[in-house]
């Protein structure tokens, strides 16, 4: 009895491992031939080729092929057709009477973008620490609800920003809802994103609602990880609070909160989309940061020329700053966890 | 064992063969021809999509797709797409000599050539490149005027007369004020934001864009003029700044959701808001199209439009061509959408009984005439565009205070000097 049902059961596996056995042996008739040549030491490069192929395709080659747009010009797409190699694109970035003043810079636009993008990184990445840390301590406490405050804080992050700025729009509109509720109580209308005195502040609010569910999550980790004791034993000495935040608990969440500010500065540098839904850049230039420079100048020009070109060298300076925030960011981490290892 | 091994491997061996010789074999039934089309809403994009329906139906051995878009597609993907050597077959073009270089010349794929020339002859050399008189890229789907609407209800309402032609900018300004005052209405004037639609009142103030030589100079003492006013206007408070401010650069931006709204005295745009007035604003008020204001030098709008321009010339494309340009088709296409044909020889039946929207109508059609030479000649140059783009982002600036208005002109012209630079070396 036994082996008919063991004899069954194998059947049935059989049956059940046959489309498998198709494919290992069609993988096979490829993977045979390769490894008789190379040997079964490099066949681990041949696994990771796949990947390497994709990665090359869509990060090295764009690169490269960015790095060539930047030093030629022209309005031409294909390298063949354009004028290379010059450093016409990188004269024109840098070309500036005083770069204190954009008025006096041939490509005003883009040092425009810059210094609004250092405005915006400072402010948005300094107040979300300190949101972060705020709600962080707040849903660390053993307050009703706190599973579902943490849920609805997080709950922006997933959204799309052409949402979040879409939502906002209709929030923050001279029309909108805030401004309704602004003329019942008998105030005038503000207008928060068409007038240059508010709408940095607008954007920098809207990044800050957008992402900080993200870093919160972070620094209630960093909080989580705090041994208990170290309150207690605080606690008996009869510690203030404000002591005990400044003494214990901030000293033991900085290598969080580095974490979070170097992952938000390269992310605040990088902002474009919820920025572009909700004002476009304006009004004039205030809230049109360097992604947005780029975007325009090499895709979005309205009939003008399309210039990639100096679309290219304007994002290799970006990548420039964006690999020393990474690199600072790698040698932080390095260092956090050759502590932990001499801990 | 060995033998079921054995199967296993002459099945896979079969089966990749297969697979690739299926990935390898490829037949069309029918050609295939692709058109990027932008529609002002269902207005547009039903009637053609219907007019391809049919053309399908009656021809299987021509497969018609067609790719309906946003605006910004034409605009700011169609050259990308075009430059990388995938684009479509035919698109629905603003820019008509900007892409001039992408054309297909379809002239022996068309039954007769002779009648794009006798009903779209003068758009022709829009789209072609200097020097060339005789190709054949396609034919202008419709025709556009700019010109300002202005709000009748509201006017009656305040007890002040429409000015008639001949009226300055400063006597309708002064006008919209007046009625804006008395009905309470927010917004006096608005103005589409677009260097397009900025040029015709230029010229009427005495721009000229191009120097003696023909080539591109666009700051002159009539184009000063203009963008001064735009620039008080907006200060005074005569325009809000919430429209022209709302974006950056040369994004284009339309008061319509005010003008909808009764926010608005006078809007300046042009005849394609006919049929989209028609829809939008419906009973509930009073809209006449007014003849474009005047200023020292002329009394004119811009003329432009769109086109249906080919990228690829074979026997699908010229019959397509054929067909949408056919006086039947474009005659049924015009009359649902409510727009000035490109047609020099088209009777059109317009199928509306909105009272404003047929003496819209007739306002723009009566003002083609009057369009002033150097609008037409600006309409037709192959770098309008960049032109067009640094009005609109310089004066954007000056309105919201990153610049003075000199530093502004001075911009304008470096603007479109850098961009001719970028483009033709030098």
């Amino acid at each position: 009895m036994e082996n008919i049902r063991n004899q069954t059961k194998n059947f049935f596996l059989r049956i059940l491992n046959i489309p498998f056995a198709f494919l290992m042996h069609a993988i096979d008739l490829i993977m045979w031939p390769i490894q008789k040549i190379i040997g079964v030491r490099n066949m681990p490069y041949i696994f990771l080729l796949p990947n390497l192929i994709f990665f090359g395709l869509f990060v090295i080659i764009p690169l490269v092929a960015n790095f060539f747009f930047s030093l030629s010009s022209g309005d031409e797409l294909l390298f063949a057709e354009r004028e290379l190699p010059t450093t016409k694109q990188y004269d024109q970035l840098f070309d500036c009477e005083s770069y204190l003043n954009p008025n006096t810079c041939t490509e005003d636009f883009f040092w425009r973008g810059v210094y609004n993008t250092i405005f915006f990184v400072v402010f948005q990445v300094g107040l979300m620490i300190f949101f972060s840390v705020l709600t962080a301590v707040i849903l660390n406490k053993k307050i009703i609800g706190r599973g579902f405050f943490r849920s609805v804080f997080f709950f922006p992050v997933l959204l799309s920003p052409v949402v979040v700025g879409l939502i906002w729009q209709w929030i923050l509109l001279k029309n909108g809802a805030f401004n309704a509720i602004i003329e019942s109580y008998g105030g005038d209308k503000v207008s928060f994103l068409t007038d240059p005195s508010w709408a940095m502040a607008s954007v920098i609010f809207v990044s800050i609602w957008a992402h900080m569910g993200f870093y919160t999550l972070i620094v209630l980790a960093g909080l989580q990880a705090i041994p208990p004791n170290l309150y207690e034993a605080a606690e008996m000495d009869g510690t203030s609070r404000e002591r005990i935040f400044f003494r214990i608990t901030l000293p033991l969440l900085m290598p969080n909160l580095l974490v979070v500010f170097i992952l938000a500065s390269i992310k605040g540098v990088q902002t474009f989309d919820e920025i572009y839904v909700l004002t476009g850049g304006g009004p004039g230039t205030s809230t049109s940061l360097i992604v947005q420079y780029i975007f325009t100048t090499g895709f979005a020009s309205s009939g003008s020329v399309q210039n990639f070109g100096l679309a290219a060298a304007a994002s290799m300076v970006l990548g420039v700053v964006l690999l020393f925030l990474t690199l600072m960011q790698l040698y932080f981490s390095r260092n956090k966890e050759s502590k932990h290892q001499e801990i | 064992m060995m033998n079921f091994k054995f199967i296993l491997k002459a099945i896979s061996v079969a089966l990749v063969s297969f697979s690739l010789t299926l990935i390898s074999t490829v037949s069309f039934a029918a050609t295939d021809v692709r058109i990027m089309w932008y529609g002002d809403g269902d207005k547009e994009n039903v009637p053609i999509a219907a007019q391809i329906d049919e053309f399908n139906a009656a021809n299987p051995d021509i497969n018609v797709i067609l790719d309906i878009v946003p605006y910004d597609a034409i605009m700011n993907t169609l050259p990308i797409q075009l430059a990388a050597g995938e684009g479509p077959d035919i698109a629905r073009v603003t820019d008509l000599g900007g892409l001039n270089k992408y054309y297909a010349d379809i002239t022996p794929y068309v039954a007769d050539p002779s009648y794009y020339e006798k009903s779209f002859g003068p758009f022709l050399n829009w789209y072609r490149k200097p020097g060339d008189s005789t190709s054949i890229h396609g034919f202008h789907s419709t025709m556009t005027v700019t010109g300002p609407y202005v709000n009748k209800t509201l006017f009656e309402q305040a007890g002040v007369d429409l000015l008639g032609p001949g009226a300055t900018w400063e006597e309708w300004a002064a006008v919209s004020i007046e009625v804006a005052e008395k009905t309470g209405t927010p917004i006096p004037m608005a103005w589409d934001r677009s260097g397009h639609r900025v040029s015709g009142p230029a010229i009427s103030m005495g721009a000229k864009y191009f120097d003696s030589s023909g080539d591109p100079k666009l700051v002159d003492d009539g184009l000063k003029a203009m963008t001064q006013m735009l620039y008080d206007w907006h200060q005074a408070g005569t325009m809000s700044k919430d429209l022209w401010g709302s974006v950056s650069g040369s994004k284009y931006h339309a008061p319509n959701d005010w003008w909808n709204a009764a926010e608005v005295v006078f809007m300046m745009s042009g005849s394609w808001q006919i049929g989209r007035f028609a829809n939008e604003v419906g009973d509930d008020f009073d809209w006449w199209a007014v003849p474009a204001p005047c200023g020292p030098a002329a009394c004119t709008g811009m003329p432009g439009g769109n086109a249906l321009l080919a990228f690829n010339a074979n026997p699908a494309v010229g019959k397509v061509m054929d067909y949408l340009s056919s006086k039947e088709q474009l005659s049924s296409f015009i009359g649902q959408v409510l727009a000035i044909p490109g047609h020099l020889d088209l009777q059109v039946d317009y199928q509306t009984d909105d009272p404003n929207a047929k003496h819209a109508l007739n306002t723009f059609a009566g003002a083609v005439p009057t369009i002033d030479q150097v609008a037409f000649d600006l309409q037709a140059h192959v770098d309008n565009r960049i032109m067009f783009n640094a009005i609109i982002s310089r004066l954007g600036q000056a309105i919201v205070g990153e610049m003075t208005m000199n530093e502004a002109w001075e911009r304008m012209d470096e603007d479109v000097e850098k961009q001719l630079k970028e483009k033709y070396g030098g």
